[in-house]
């Protein structure tokens, strides 16, 4: 199945924009947050209308405040709506119960964290293993050697036995990523995952994402960086709980490409010096 | 979650933080070392004064002149107030309960023979004594009635005086010379070690009664009987049945009060447990308390840690833990943390016991129940101080909890 996809997927090619006629795996409907703090209320997101379907590749854009970590961690089945509807699947999400969205959450969507939120004194693999350990679907797997696989997905294939205090914030986030893919959801989810992070680190994460788009994976981001959401496919931008623009990206850049630059750049600079 | 995924979990968790576990088991492990040590201390001292007061004999009865209460008869110190042998003589013949009837009469003398002279107490006691104080012989044997009878100078000699005396010979058949009268060593007595007055029980020589008050002490008086009964059950009707015969020996009159006290071993070991008693208890209260600090000490490692597990706790639940996996592993986590640490703190309180026992001679005693009680104490104290913050944290919203400080 996941072969399959990904064979669609790569026909495609990089340069397909929006115009997917996959499933429909996300609609929202009315979505709408309210958080009770005191006296004041804050309506965090107020009347979310969105549909994502398969093999999409967004960007949520918008100023901070606007709602966008609000929708992730609904999206994510990480908190409820207040009020609104959220189809993930077809399965209408806020109708479960607490054991339902965790078995969502191990089964089906692969989360990422701006701060990483790894396990601290525990090697990548480990943190990688995790969501393994408590998978009930009862299907076989070996959890350390898929674990191992998706550290060598994201290139750590020498890093596995490293804690996160010995890793730059890149390498970190990449654990998270293959955390977030050895479950092997249909959907994953990323809130800022290169906010803490430099450019060039954050160009080689978008790589990764384009990769596992690429085969076919649902991805949605939160990014408040233009140059971030140019790799994405399609751009939607919140303010005030609401969604105010909902656009394909039209001039779509290939992370791999830019990084492949980068480094002829770096090359002419360490030459320029030389001379 | 499978059981061995859980096993392995926790452990991680537990060996993740070494100083953590450490710090928190170190808690547990000198509460419930300290409850060991200090019961065994209490539990020693009174199983000790326990045997000692038992190894004056089994159902020991003990009759001493004078009223038990200070406020007595007029009578004062007239020879009415005294025991002398025509009590025990009297008792001896009217008597259905007693196993045995004995005076005391103690006297000290220097005695001389074998390897050079000691000085020592004299017991002239009767042959019922050996039965009533439960005292056999190492070698030799006791006097016999005809001993008595004919006031035979024959002696039986206590271990702590054939020590100074005959120490690489035995001694039966020797001579011995009491007050410069002649006596013929007959038998040695096995030892006893110290009453619980701390006297050396083994110094001391035997002889018929009645050699010691006409040869050595020629006084009347008794300043003690010993009897004993056949069975425990039997002292309460023993001990009136001799308060009958003396007070008919002494001539009493309805209307007098005895000039004469009955105790039974009952009473004598009360009075010495009372004592012990307080003492366990006032050691319980400290090992209670150390093991309480312990356990506030493991309550504040757990909250300084709380901000920390509660974000690994956001962890497991946001990839789909469920809060019952969470609880399970911190449960385990807490169990196998409080388990180690009671075993390590029984093993810390056996062993200073031990310590303590061969530093100062002191005898100490643990029971099954003093480290089951332990054990479940610092189970306890784990348990809610490990398990509780995870519950508080395990209820959260993954988010919430990723978000704690
Ligand atoms: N746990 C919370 N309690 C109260 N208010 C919150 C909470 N989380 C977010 N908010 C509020 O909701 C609004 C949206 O927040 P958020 O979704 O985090 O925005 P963004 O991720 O776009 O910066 C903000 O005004 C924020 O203050
Ligand atoms: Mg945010």
């Amino acid at each position: 199945m996941t072969t399959l996809r990904a064979s669609r997927a790569a026909d495609r090619g990089i340069a397909s924009v929006s115009t997917d006629a996959g499933d429909v795996v996300i609609r929202t409907t009315g979505l709408t947050r309210v958080y009770a703090t005191g006296r004041t209320e804050v309506r965090a997101l107020d009347g979310v209308d969105v549909s994502v379907r398969e093999g999409e590749f967004v960007a949520v854009m918008g100023a901070s405040g606007s709602g966008k970590s609000t929708l992730m961690n609904i999206l994510g089945c990480l908190d409820k709506p207040t009020a609104g509807s959220y189809e993930l699947d077809g399965i209408r999400v806020e109708e479960l119960d607490k054991n339902a969205l965790a078995e969502i959450r191990n089964q089906r969507i692969g989360f990422v964290f701006q701060s990483f939120n790894l396990l601290a004194r525990t090697a990548a693999i480990d943190n990688v293993e995790l969501p393994l350990l408590y998978d009930r679907s009862g299907r076989k797997i070996d959890s350390r050697k898929a674990a191992a696989e998706a550290l060598e997905r994201v290139g750590l294939a020498d890093r596995m036995d490293h804690e996160p205090s010995e890793m730059s914030g890149g390498e970190q986030q990449r654990v998270a990523i293959a955390r977030a893919l050895v479950g092997q959801p249909s959907l994953i989810l990323a809130d800022e995952p290169t906010g803490n992070l430099d450019s060039r680190t954050s160009v080689d994460v978008m790589t990764l994402f384009q990769d596992l788009n690429d085969q076919g994976i649902t991805v949605i981001i939160v990014t408040h960086e233009p140059e971030i959401a140019r790799y994405c496919k399609r751009i939607i931008r919140m303010r005030d709980g609401r969604v105010i623009v909902d656009e394909p990206v039209r001039d779509r850049r290939c992370a791999r490409d830019d990084l492949e630059r980068l480094a002829y750049l770096d090359e002419q600079n360490v030459a320029e010096v030389a001379v | 979650m499978k059981a061995s995924v859980l096993t392995k979990v926790a452990t991680q968790s537990i060996l993740k933080n070494k100083m953590r576990t450490l710090l928190t088991m170190l808690g547990i492990i000198i509460g419930v070392g300290a409850v060991i040590l200090m019961v065994a201390i209490g539990q020693g001292a009174q199983g000790q004064i326990q045997r000692q007061i038992e190894g004056l004999g089994t159902n020991l009865i003990v009759i001493a002149p004078g009223t038990s209460n200070t406020g007595g008869v007029s009578g004062g110190a007239g020879s009415f107030n005294r025991l002398t042998v025509d009590d025990v003589e009297k008792l001896e013949r009217e008597t259905v309960l007693l196993a045995g009837v004995s005076p005391v009469i103690a006297t000290g003398s220097q005695v001389i023979g074998g390897q050079g002279n000691w000085r020592t107490r004299i017991n002239g006691v009767s042959v019922d004594y050996a039965t009533i104080r439960d005292w056999g012989t190492t070698s030799g044997s006791f006097f016999d009635d005809a001993d008595q009878r004919s006031m035979a100078r024959v002696a039986v000699i206590g271990q702590t005086v054939k020590e100074a005396l005959f120490p690489d010979s035995d001694p039966v058949g020797e001579q011995i010379q009491l007050r410069n009268v002649p006596f013929r060593v007959i038998g040695v007595l096995e030892p006893k070690g110290q009453s619980a007055e701390g006297t050396d029980q083994d110094d001391v020589i035997l002889a018929p009664y009645t050699t010691v008050r006409t040869r050595l002490s020629g006084r009347s008086f008794v300043p003690q009987i010993l009897a004993s009964t056949f069975s425990p059950e039997e002292i309460p009707s023993a001990q009136e049945e001799i308060a009958l015969i003396m007070r008919e020996a002494h001539d009493l009159a309805e209307w007098e009060a005895d000039d004469f006290t009955v105790r039974n071993q009952a009473d004598l070991t009360d009075a010495a447990q009372g004592t012990t008693e307080v003492m366990t208890v006032l050691l319980s209260a400290v090992a209670g308390i150390s093991l309480l600090v312990g356990g506030i000490g493991i309550m504040n490692i757990m909250l300084v840690s709380v901000t920390e597990r509660t974000r690994e706790i956001g962890v497991r639940l946001s990839i789909g833990a469920r809060g019952s996996d969470v609880l399970t592993q911190f449960l385990v986590e807490a169990i196998v943390m409080s388990a180690i640490g009671g075993a390590l703190g029984v093993g810390l309180g056996f062993a200073s016991a031990q310590v303590l026992a061969n530093a100062t001679g002191w005898s100490t005693a643990i029971s099954p129940t003093t480290v089951g009680v332990a054990l479940a104490f610092s189970a306890a104290i784990g348990i809610f101080f490990g398990f509780y913050p995870a519950r508080q944290a395990s209820s959260l919203d993954p988010i919430e909890a990723l978000r704690y400080e």
